[in-house]
């Protein structure tokens, strides 16, 4: 006989990772077998990992069940608009020079509504860690399709299959200039955890996709199944292919999912570029910004 | 720049590029940061980032971009955040007349973005107020956590005429109102019998948490009638209940008229001329300029209307703040509209016409 946990007992607040979430806000409002649990997991423990200070880290998110995240963590967070979760932290960054800035959404916020933010922030190769969590479906408002959802997989919105093509978003990030690009599934905890905190210590735009069951839309309207099979899926179709030719990325339906570490380069930086550029042509005449922020003090 | 700003964001935009061109070259020597965003709804997301760390922030566009900064407009309204948006304005619907001008985004100043919810606008009638309103426009942003509309018209905006910039310690800055209190036990939106709660910014150890969803004064969402009553009650309540330090007008000949003017931005001047053509026919004619325009200044339009015969309301529109202006009427003196769809400005004869035609 199952027995119902205290709310208490559920939160416990000697979890390893409480310290890194808002235990007040406990129970989410994640479904069971949702992947989203499992990626805020991967990033706590990698914040913890990583040492960094973190009073300096902001999380931003937009709109869908990966836009609650920033509600969840313990950092400065914010909770904007559908798909301008880049845009907004791009303003933080460039506020307070000295903020490691991360943004954890969704497929359908960040390259769905807020795909065009997603290429410029990449093309600038701006200091943003971009973390999105792809479930192949717009999950919040019910199932709808998404521009992951791949070929023939069934939405609300595509009842006789998808017939549009997905992004393949990790060749989309390394052709606008991402100095950082990799693909994990929910299944690879330590590998995605190990690449949270390599990515936390780079510049420039990082982006991170990872691949997350949800079981009750996108494998419920596919007849796929529980989460747990959809993570039977990821045990026996992903593939770790590390440098791989991002062209040869794409997802198709049930199909292998190629994970990897794909690009990891240093470029220079917006605020490098940007800073580089005044000195020479400015000279002793460039003022930047202070590292915390353009405030005028009394 | 003189109002503290240090950061904006901005997508070219006839007519108002001039702005961030100007800003554009100042800025690197003044330790402020430019960015050209990929459109005007990143311009708007990107100032309300940059606020959040405390450094002031601005965004410049005309009549299609700012339809695209309205949802983000709402945004900076839920999480009170204190910025400035710049509206030189253009003649539209659509696409319009991109360089000629218009004054026909005043309403949607107003209720442009979805939801209940209270912020200010301004509008300047020459250069040098494009200059004085600009700081005052900083100013009430702080002083009040909204953001603030800076409704330009494109005569204004492209006018050329003397300014006098004061020395800079003569200029009267209000800056962010940073919080006291320890991360502990501090709550981003608790206000402590005040209207208006203390800031923290981010990366200074609150790590406090904001968002667009309706919330309590930790900041967390709740869903549910109470505290959307709550919320939006205080968003409206901390303009409405405060509407008498922040309206701000200009009158001259109020005392005894007949007939007064109700005018704003660029229709101002050109008012001005058809009130002077009307008082040369012996009119007793008088004006209310509009300096802030929202909050409308319902109580004093109130107590003229149990005054004179009517108000005049010229402006390069069909039909907006004239709505408010008959509101306050509320039939008590006659309310008479002469409108422009844009491009050009009255001619003063329209408007003296306009006052005479209100005595018959």
């Amino acid at each position: 006989m199952s027995t119902v946990l205290k709310r208490t007992e559920v939160c416990a607040e000697d979890h390893p990772i409480a310290p890194f979430i808002r235990m007040d806000r406990m129970p989410h409002i994640w479904c069971p077998t949702c992947g989203i649990g499992t990626v805020v997991k991967c990033f706590a423990t990698a914040l913890d990992q990583s040492g960094v200070d973190l009073d300096k880290v902001a999380i931003v998110s937009g709109i869908g069940c990966t836009g609650r995240v920033a509600g969840y963590m313990k950092l400065d967070a914010f909770h904007t608009t559908h798909g301008r979760a880049i845009p907004f932290a791009t303003g933080l960054k460039l506020g307070r020079p000295e903020l490691i800035v991360s943004v954890f959404s969704g497929d359908g916020d960040l390259a769905g509504i807020g795909g065009n933010h997603f290429i410029h922030a990449a093309r600038r190769n701006i200091d943003l860690l971009v973390i999105l969590v792809n479930n192949f479906i717009y999950g919040m408002t019910g199932g709808q399709n998404a521009p992951t959802t791949p070929l023939t997989a069934r939405s609300s919105t595509m009842p006789y299959g998808n017939f549009e093509r997905p992004f393949n978003l990790p060749h989309l990030a390394a052709s606008c200039g991402a100095s950082y690009v990799a693909r994990w599934t929910c299944l690879h905890i330590r590998r995605l955890t190990k690449s949270f905190v390599e990515a936390i210590h780079r510049k420039g735009f990082r982006f991170i996709e990872v691949i997350a069951p949800c079981s009750t839309l996108y494998a419920r309207l596919n007849k796929l199944g529980t989460g747990f099979d959809l993570m039977r899926h990821y045990h026996d179709h992903a593939e770790i292919r590390h440098g791989a030719d991002t062209r040869e990325l794409e997802i198709g339906f049930q199909d292998t999912i190629v994970c990897g570490k794909f690009v990891d380069e240093e470029r220079p930086t917006f605020l490098e570029m940007m800073h580089e550029h005044y000195r020479k042509t400015l000279g002793d005449r460039f003022v930047p910004m202070p590292p915390e922020g353009g405030w005028i003090h009394e | 720049m003189a109002a503290g700003c240090r950061f904006v964001a901005g997508y070219p935009i006839t007519p108002s590029t001039e702005v961030v061109e100007r800003i554009a070259r100042r800025f690197p020597m003044m330790g402020g940061t430019f960015i050209q965003m990929e459109d005007e709804l990143a311009s708007m997301a990107a100032i309300i980032g940059a606020s959040w760390t405390g450094t002031k922030s601005m965004t410049v566009t005309s009549g299609p971009g700012f339809s695209l900064m309205m949802e983000n407009i709402g945004l900076a309204a839920m999480m009170e955040t204190p910025c400035v948006v710049v509206n030189v304005q253009r003649g539209g619907p659509s696409t319009g007349l991109p360089t000629m001008t218009g004054q026909a985004d005043m309403m949607q100043a107003r209720w442009g973005s979805h939801g209940d919810y209270e912020l200010i606008a301004l509008s300047p009638q020459s250069p040098q107020e494009a200059f004085d309103l600009t700081i005052e426009a900083f100013n009430l942003s702080e002083r009040f956590r909204v953001p603030v509309l800076f409704m330009m018209d494109e005569c204004v905006g492209h006018m050329t005429e003397k300014v006098v910039i004061p020395p800079a310690e003569r200029i009267e800055v209000v800056p962010r109102r940073l919080t006291a209190e320890p991360p502990g036990t501090f709550r981003p939106y608790r206000v402590n019998g005040k209207s208006i709660p203390d800031f923290a910014r981010a990366g200074d150890g609150y790590r406090f948490h904001t968002t667009g969803l309706t919330h309590d004064e930790q900041g967390y969402p709740v869903m549910s009638e109470e505290c959307q009553e709550s919320c939006v009650r205080r968003l409206v309540e901390k303009i409405r209940h405060h509407v008498d330090e922040i309206v701000h007008v200009e009158e001259e000949g109020t005392d005894g008229a007949d007939v007064v003017l109700v005018t704003y931005g660029i229709t101002a001047r050109v008012a001005r001329m058809g009130l002077e053509l009307a008082r040369k026919r012996g009119v007793k004619v008088g004006v209310v300029r509009l300096i802030v325009v929202w909050p409308f200044p319902e109580k004093r339009i109130r107590e003229l209307a149990g005054k004179v015969k009517a108000f005049v309301v010229p402006e390069i529109n069909y039909g907006q703040m004239v709505l408010e202006v008959e509101r306050c009427a509320a039939g008590r003196a006659a309310t008479i509209l002469v409108p422009h769809g844009g491009g050009g400005v009255h001619d003063p004869e329209d408007i003296c016409g306009a006052i005479l035609g209100a005595l018959k």
